[in-house]
């Protein structure tokens, strides 16, 4: 590994700081399972090391604040996927939470890293983007809040600005009943990126919102208003007729882990299996 | 900011002050400064968990953390197991059940499966699959493996 200066911040002001002394100089640390490995290949050649973890405000919590349930950004996804209020009000997120990595990366990576390492592949993209996740920035300049849905520009790449760090993500807490599902093929079970993933989540108002992973440059989510999908009486060919508008939104490419035909196929089956679970799903809450 | 830090750790129950270069990962620091060399080194990325301790209590590829990190934690590795000389349940299965065979991936996979059976004292194949499948084992001695982590649980009831 290169060398590099390390430095352990205690407060989000001196992080900030550092992060304006050191401009582009400097790279974050948070749960490390993606950071180290890009240290070591050199990917990242930074001058100086922002660990992150010993900063107050971003110490690991989980907390409930008007209709909001907001994760501080150094909360690994070991204590999420453990938390009975989000296995209660976020199931699909709990169980894109189980598939990241292995028990040693889920006690180290973040939820927060997971979303800004912005690969197009993030297990748990889908999930935040289907629950209508917000991100909360902070940057000396003050603060701000972005939906999910316009963080990610594309694979490795947010709307964060030099100098600025999310500082945690909210979920808003719907009153309304949904049935929420995650689904996500690979090669290997444990331990691989998702060839395709996606939640679907049918809200009892008829709405129901896909988001997927890994078949675009970015994850993305499309909502369906007619309430065709979330209709248990609605039959198969009009449902497939409305997959497939949503699915236009999808670009899978072709790479190791499949290619696009396969994707497509894939997308269209998953698609249709995960609306079937999340109907029962809502029936059922 | 530095390019050396100052780290207390303790280590299998000693204490240790030292400085470490930023750029040192938990890993090195354990095999190159302490010798503990029962925590190996493989794939480098997370992915094969040959290089698994626990921190605080809770399972880690030792590849992915900084020494630097380290600081303030409780680590146990492989070495930290037994207790005057006597292997714990779960090395004794190991024994037991034939699942060493080169015994590269074995010290992880022990240390993965203390971590599982510390959170489900008393887990079904497929947890103890699930618990397990952040160590990959080339020689391809899972049934032995998972079988020696039942077994190891079995006699803890």
């Amino acid at each position: 590994m290169q060398p590099f200066d390390y430095a352990r911040p205690a407060t989000l002001s001196e992080a900030l700081q550092l992060l304006d002394r050191s401009g582009p100089e400097a790279c974050l640390l948070a749960g490390g399972t993606d950071v180290v490995v890009a240290l070591r290949n050199r990917t990242l050649r930074p001058k100086l090391v922002v660990d992150l973890k010993r900063v107050d405000e971003l110490r690991p919590a989980i907390s409930e604040e008007a209709g909001w349930l907001t994760i501080a950004a150094t909360t690994v996804i070991a204590d999420i996927n453990d938390d009975h209020r989000i296995r209660t009000r976020f199931r699909a997120l709990v169980d894109a939470g189980a598939t990241v990595g292995s028990d040693q990366i889920r006690n180290r990576a973040t939820l927060t890293g997971n979303i800004c390492h912005a690969s197009p592949a993030a297990d748990t993209a889908p999930a935040l983007l289907a629950y209508g996740a917000v991100v909360n920035v902070a940057g000396s300049q003050g603060t701000r809040r972005v939906n999910l849905s316009d963080f990610f520009i594309g694979p490795g790449n947010t709307v964060l600005r030099q100098g600025e760090l999310v500082s945690s993500i909210s979920l808003p807490l719907s009153s309304e009943r949904r049935g929420a599902t995650f689904a996500r093929i690979t090669r290997r079970r444990g331990v691989d990126l998702a060839t395709v993933s996606l939640c679907c989540i049918v809200e009892a108002s008829g709405r129901t919102t896909f988001a997927y992973g890994a078949v675009g440059p970015k994850p993305f989510v499309v909502v369906d208003d007619s309430g065709v999908l979330a209709d248990p009486g609605a039959g198969a060919d009009a449902k497939d007729e409305a997959l497939r508008r949503v699915l236009t939104h999808a670009s899978p490419i072709s790479d190791v882990r499949g290619s696009r035909e396969y994707r497509e196929a894939m997308l269209h089956v998953m698609s249709r299996r995960a609306l079937q679970t999340s109907i029962e799903r809502l029936a059922a809450a | 900011m530095q390019s050396t830090v100052r780290i207390h750790v303790t280590v299998n129950g000693a204490d240790r002050d030292v400085d470490v270069a930023a750029n040192t990962t938990l890993l090195d620091f354990l095999r190159d400064d302490l010798q503990l060399t029962g925590t190996k080194e493989c794939c480098d990325l997370g992915e094969c968990g040959a290089c698994t301790v626990l921190i605080d209590g809770r399972s880690v590829n030792s590849c992915l953390v900084l020494a630097a990190e380290a600081d303030a934690g409780d680590i146990t590795t492989i070495e930290g197991l037994e207790t005057d000389g006597l292997l714990n349940a779960l090395q004794d299965a190991f024994l037991a059940k034939g699942a060493v065979q080169c015994g590269f991936c074995i010290p992880a996979q022990v240390m993965a499966a203390q971590y599982l059976l510390q959170r489900i004292p008393h887990p079904t194949d497929t947890e103890v699959r699930e618990g397990l499948s952040g160590n990959l084992c080339r020689c391809g001695g899972y049934v032995q493996i998972c079988e020696a982590v039942m077994a190891a649980a079995d006699a803890g009831r």
